[in-house]
This record gives structure tokens, sequence and C-alpha cells, in this order.
């Protein structure tokens, strides 16, 4: 299957194979009016398979929530047909207004007006925590 | 500006700083009398309390100083949709500090934003309780002059026990504490508790359902009660309400020097027979409670005295 060439945009690489959707989703590229290619399964020599998006656009794209939907993920910046700056994303300490609270007891559940934030507490097991009640991100 | 929304807000030698100062008000009560003279705490209580409240006031009062507030959320403007950042806005520009309790976890921090003086949590839910935590700390402290190498027993419902959870992240911090926590299954204390603050730290702690069995090891013996308001199902909170109830028959095989807590108020988790045991001391507790609030009070006002 042969995807266009970028002349200018970003791709998102090493995306864990099936979680594409999800990202496409959160980042509402079903947005944009330029070109947006989503390829799912692709044989990756690092990770046997992987996701890759491709955007005809430079955007701003929140990294923290790219780090905390899937840390591996590779950000390339393409500018004239050429990859110009490449990120490797890494677990951001806060996540704000991406997920919400599920403990119904938490000071979230009540006042709607409240952002709902998490916070990075044991990195190596990627769990975050509601800085109001303390409660898991599910 | 301070605020106290959990207990690990103040460091141990902030802790220390505290107890000092809470029994310097025990030994000269006349010295700090007019501490907080022409200084107001506001009291919101959106969640009714008797003992917390009228501690605060009392607290208050010996310094000094005046109280105005409310004891339920039906008398505040919370009533007709008001947000609790805003109600504790508008309260910030009648009063000097602030202690607020609220049924929902996390409500401080909330308030404590916008509060624009100082704030201080007086229970959140089931979640955290930092000022039951210094009551605690301070009869520790009056019975064993140290908080290092020992093994702290908590007992009944360890999962809505804000208590609890307030004084296991206050004495995880010192050296040589164990924990065993006592309670049935459905109440066992929160995994975040274990795995943020205990596992981390290396601190040893055992989760049992016998508290016979743990008795004999134990330094400290927190009791709690099951607290009907935190269930959703009826159900639940009648077969779970009288699994722990402590007698004097239940203390023969402990330590004579056991220290028996507990936040109160009491149900029926430990017997009166127990109360005229030298090792009962809940209602220091209580005492204690007032001092360190007092103690509080002086600190977050920035009062010298």
């Amino acid at each position: 299957m042969i995807i266009g060439q970028i002349k200018d945009g970003i791709v998102l690489d090493h995306i864990t194979a099936g979680r594409s959707m999800e990202i496409y989703n959160i980042l509402n590229l079903d947005k944009l009016d330029c070109t947006v290619a989503m390829i799912q399964n692709a044989d990756s020599v690092k990770m046997g398979k992987k996701d890759i998006i491709k955007i005809s656009t430079l955007m701003d794209l929140n990294f923290d929530v790219l780090g905390y939907l899937d840390a591996g993920i590779t950000v390339n910046i393409i500018r004239d047909g050429k990859v110009t700056e490449r990120r490797h994303l890494t677990l951001p300490q806060r996540v704000v207004g991406v997920i919400k609270c599920k403990n119904p007891r938490c000071i979230t559940s009540a006042e709607h007006s409240l952002i709902h934030e998490f916070k990075l507490t044991d990195p190596k097991n990627k769990i975050y925590r509601c800085i109001y009640c303390e409660h898991k991100a599910e | 500006m301070q605020n106290l929304i959990n207990i690990t807000d103040l460091s141990p030698d902030e802790l220390s700083g505290l107890i000092a100062t809470a029994e310097d008000i025990i030994a000269n009560p006349m010295k700090y009398a007019n501490a907080c003279q022409h200084k107001k705490l506001a009291t919101l209580f959106f969640e009714p309390s008797t003992r917390t409240r009228l501690s605060f006031e009392a607290a208050m009062y010996e310094l000094g100083g005046q109280v105005l507030g409310f004891s339920e959320a039906s008398s505040s403007s919370t009533s007709k949709g008001e947000s609790v950042a805003d109600t504790v806005r508008v309260v910030g520009c009648y009063a000097d500090i602030i202690a607020m309790r609220h049924p929902k976890e996390g409500a401080p921090i909330a308030a404590a934003r916008t509060a624009g003086v100082p704030l201080i949590n007086a229970g959140d839910g089931g979640h955290n309780h930092p000022t039951q935590t210094l009551a605690d700390l301070l009869t520790i402290w009056r019975e064993r002059r140290t908080f290092e190498n020992l093994t702290v027993g908590l007992c009944g419902d360890l999962k809505f026990g804000r208590t609890v959870h307030s004084l296991v992240q206050a004495m995880a911090r010192y050296a040589g504490v164990k924990f065993v926590f006592i309670s049935p299954e459905e109440l066992r204390i929160p995994k975040y508790i274990l795995t943020d603050y205990l596992d981390p730290a290396g601190i040893p702690y055992q989760e049992v359902t016998s508290m016979e069995e743990a008795m004999p090891n134990l330094d400290i013996l927190y009791m709690t009660r099951v607290q009907k308001e935190r269930f959703f199902n009826e159900a639940d909170y009648v077969r779970l309400k009288d699994t722990y109830i402590l007698t004097p028959e239940k203390l023969t095989n402990a330590k004579q020097d056991l220290v028996i807590m507990h936040p109160l108020p009491r149900v029926n988790e430990i017997s009166v027979d127990v109360d005229s045991d030298p090792r009962a001391h809940y209602f220091d507790q209580v005492k204690n409670g007032k001092y360190m609030r007092m103690a509080l009070i002086l600190k977050m006002l920035e009062v010298n005295v």
C-alpha cells in the first residue's frame, strides 16, 4: 500500500498497534480539512506491529495528551518534504481536561465547572490519580 | 499563604513545631489568651459535625479570636446552587482564616484556589482529615514521646475512614514504623495508600482480619467507626457495622503500654467498659485536638506569641 509523501505536516509514528483510532478521535483529527492517513498494523522491526498517522498540515499538538495516551509515539515534523524535528514523548506529569474522574464521591462529580486534572503518581506502572480525590484514572 | 489540605502539607519539622506550641499552650494557656484578638475564623461545614466544628470554635475563642460560619449545607448558598469556590471566595472577604468540611473528596483543593485566606481542610468525605491527625499525633507524642519504632494497628473502616488515611500518611514518615491494617475485606485500606505512600518507602505493613491475633504486637490501636453516611447501600452498612468491638477481654494479650485511640464519635466499636482502662486515650484526643488546632491557627495566621 502506498501513502503519498507529505510536504508539510506531521507523522505520528510508533503508535501501539490498535490505538490510532483513539488518538485520531482525541486529537479531533476528523475536524481537519486536509488529508489524514491512518495506517494500522504496519510492520515494525522494533515493535512487530505499529500504527501510524500522517497529517498533511502543520498544527499544534498537545504533547502531554499524546504522551499520556501512548508515550512510545515518535512525532516527526515535516517541512519541505524533510523531517526537521523528531520528538520522542514521555509520560506527562499532569493531564488536564482529557480524562474524567469516575469517583462519584469526588468534588468533580458535583461541580461540573471544575476541570478534571490528573497527576502521575507511579511512572513505572503509568498510574495517574485525580488531583482532588486521588482516585486512579480509568 | 499556607493551606492545610493534606497532613503531608506539613513537614515533620513543622509538625514538631506545632506539637511544641501545643504543649506550651497546655502549660501556659493565659499566654495565648489574646493572641488572635481581632481575628476571625470562618467554620464552613457543608456536612454536619459536632466535635470538629466545636473544637475549631473553642480553639479560636481560647486564642481571643471570633468565629462565624454555618454548620450545614442547607444554611449556605450552596443550597441555591453556588459553587464551593464562590462560597469560599465570599467568606474569604469576611474572615482571616477558614476551616471547611465538605462531603465531597477534594473539595478543599477547589476551595483553596479562591479563598484568598488560609484554608484548613476539616474533613473531605472519606478522603482526609488532617486536623484529626494533628490531635492523634499529639496524643501519641504525649504518651510515647516519640513517633519512631511503633507498631500501629488501625481497625475497622479503613476504606472510608479519612482519619486513618491521614494518620498513615503522617506516621509513614517516621523511622521504624510498622502498620497492621485490621478490617473486613470490603473495608480494606485504599490501594493508593499502600502503593503511593508505603511501598515506595519500604514501610512494612500487614492486612489482617483478626483483631485478637494482631493485638499482642501493637503499640497503638486506632479504632474507627463504620460510617453509615459513607455507604450507598444500607444493607452493606448493617452487615459490616459490628465487625469489630473492642472489649476488656480482647485486651488481655495487649501490651501494658498500648495506646488505645479513636477519632470519635464511637457507636459500639469500643465497649464503655474499656473507658476506665488507663490505656484508653480517646478522650485525651479530643482535648489534644483543640490544642493542636490552636497551634495550627497561630501558625497559619503567622501570629507569634
